[in-house]
């Protein structure tokens, strides 16, 4: 079988989650292979994580000349291992500088990319979500070597433990691809709860917090849950971009996704609207958030939300 | 200085989107507009304009690759005060997907020659990808300055802020570049009065794959790299139970609710 390879997304050697995804569709795929771009000294960690989830084989690219910059040179470190594996397939997560990676991929390799899949099949057949969610459809590549990037959270991680091979991979950085240079890197704070994009639950909060984020973080630390805000509550300045979710922001697809006054506008809709289950609280019974609940509260969700983390709390002893 | 400001002319995502039988995205029966997100990409650019030191000196060039209605994005940008339109239209072109159509802004951009800086939004509002940009500075060979939420420039200089996955990062490279801005980096203008009358008597030139050097064969439906084989639409979500909070009923009915679907 051919090998298909995952590019492994980590944070200095830690591996995240939505890599074992990935992992876990390779196999219908082929022999998943993955592919380390990062720090000599942080590889032994990241090879030992992705070979718990069956990775066959692990290349290994040292970052000495590729971290200093934007994008261009992952995607050319990732062009010379492929010479080398010649993959039936290409996955990444879809990330911005992700697909990003994809889309020089795509044109170096001269191969059909595509970007967003919430599944992949055999073929490899891929299934996104398009339109605000409102549709979905089912895509292949035609050309060239499949280049898919793929959502977090749309498989399940698989354990069991691959070979691990590892092959050391020399790669060489061109001058042009050199050119954007990161000047400074602020690592974002962690706020202790789970990665947005990643989070099996999901508190958001809008324009109906009027600012007070309190009962959306409450309930969320009840539940295990993320917090995500609406882009009114991000113009207003109450949470950092990065916490928005929508079209401009972050798309989720949580097992549960909690809505608090925020009445569902189509830039908000786009972002959560494939959510698994879905909950409302909102004062206004005309909200059009309320056409997409499983289960709605028409009320103050300052009142609502403390009074329901207090039962969650109980309930949970 | 020359600036390229990419826009699209999508349909309105208020209104309802739609697939032809061929799987291509409707752009005939569901009304068209500027893409809300190059709307900023065009701000940026007449920003980057008015902040140069003789901003007669730049020209801001506002490209659209599309159909003919696709001339309505560009005079939207026209009205809101790019200088020139240049529109490449061939019935080649229609099911381009992002490989093809970067082949072809990449062209147009050779044309029009001496290109500083080509702006873009980070997506569409249709197709979403995010990846033409990078695909362009791929195929230009220029640095990508992308995902700015924030943008600084001084003579050639550019340096962006970047709202990453993981870390807000300050990128800097040097024009010519490829820049894509967010709609973080502040609300677009409308076109005044005097704008939208303006822009009739500005220069709006059409070009063919044939002009620009680009085999009609490489591109379009039959071309792609990809190919869609179905679309549905999602089947409406069944409605859900709605109750109205009354001394603290919301809460327990929300944490039974909760606890039925195994949350708590």
């Amino acid at each position: 079988m051919s090998e298909v390879l995952v590019l492994i997304d980590h944070l200095d050697g830690a591996v995240r989650k939505p890599t074992y995804e990935l992992l876990a569709i390779a196999k219908r795929l082929g022999t998943p292979s993955a592919v380390f771009i990062g720090g000599a000294d942080k590889a032994d960690a990241a090879v030992e994580s992705v070979k718990k989830y069956g990775a066959e084989k692990v290349y290994v690219v040292d970052d000495a000349e590729i971290k200093g910059y934007l994008v261009a040179p992952k995607a050319e470190a990732l062009q010379q291992v492929a010479a080398q594996a010649s993959p039936a397939a290409i996955l990444i997560v879809s990330s911005a500088e992700g697909k990003e990676i994809a889309g020089r991929l795509a044109v170096k390799l001269d191969s059909g990319l595509i970007t967003d899949a919430v599944d992949v099949a055999e073929g490899p057949v891929t299934t996104q979500s398009v339109f605000a969610g409102n549709f979905t459809v089912q895509a292949k590549v035609t050309k060239g070597t499949p280049i898919i990037t793929i959502k977090p959270n749309s498989a399940a991680p698989e354990e069991g433990a691959g070979a691990g091979t590892v092959e050391n991979v020399a790669v060489t950085i061109s001058d042009s691809a050199k050119k954007a240079q990161i000047v400074a890197s602020q690592p974002r704070e962690s706020s202790g709860r789970p990665e947005l994009t990643e989070a099996a639950i999901i508190v958001s909060g809008g324009r109906g917090t009027g600012g007070n984020f309190d009962p959306i973080e409450g309930l969320a630390d009840s539940l295990g849950a993320a917090v995500g805000a609406s882009r009114a509550a991000v113009d207003s300045g109450w949470k950092p971009h990065a916490f928005q979710i929508g079209q401009t922001g972050k798309t989720v697809s949580p097992q549960l996704y909690i809505a608090a006054g925020i009445s569902g506008a189509i830039q908000h809709r786009a972002g959560m609207q494939t959510s698994k289950t879905i909950v409302a609280i909102n004062k206004d019974e005309e909200a059009p958030i309320f056409e997409l609940v499983d289960f709605g509260v028409v009320g103050d969700l300052h009142t609502v939300l403390p009074a329901a983390t207090e039962q969650i709390t109980a309930r949970k002893g | 200085m020359n600036i390229v400001v990419c826009v699209k002319y999508v349909p309105d995502s208020t209104a309802d989107q739609a697939f032809e039988s061929d799987n291509t995205v409707d752009r005939v029966g569901v009304p068209g507009l500027l893409s809300e997100l190059d709307e900023y990409a065009v701000e940026q650019a007449l920003q980057l304009k008015e902040k140069n030191e003789a901003p007669d000196s730049v020209t801001v060039t506002a490209l659209s690759v599309g159909p003919e209605a696709a001339a309505d994005a560009i005079r939207k940008a026209l009205q809101m005060g790019a200088d020139a339109g240049v529109h490449v239209t061939d019935d080649a072109i229609a099911g381009s997907d992002a490989l093809a159509t970067s082949t072809v802004l990449a062209a147009a951009i050779k044309k029009i020659g001496d290109v500083d800086v080509v702006v873009c939004g980070m997506a569409s509002t249709d197709g979403g990808m995010s990846v033409v940009p990078a695909m362009l500075a791929e195929r230009l060979d220029l640095p990508q300055v992308t995902f700015a939420s924030v943008i600084e420039s001084q003579g050639n200089q550019f340096r962006i802020k970047r709202d990453g996955d993981v870390a807000t990062e300050v990128i800097g490279a040097v024009t010519p570049l490829v820049l894509s801005v967010t709609d973080q980096t502040g609300e677009a203008r409308y076109p005044s009065f005097k704008g939208i009358m303006a822009a009739k008597k500005k220069p709006l030139e059409s070009y063919s794959l044939g002009d620009l050097g680009v085999d009609a064969g490489s591109v379009g439906l039959s071309a792609a790299w990809t190919a869609v084989e179905s679309t549905e639409a999602r089947p409406p979500r069944t409605a859900g139970t709605i109750v109205t909070d009354e001394d603290g009923s919301g809460a327990t009915a929300l944490t039974e609710f909760l606890a039925s679907k195994k949350f708590i």
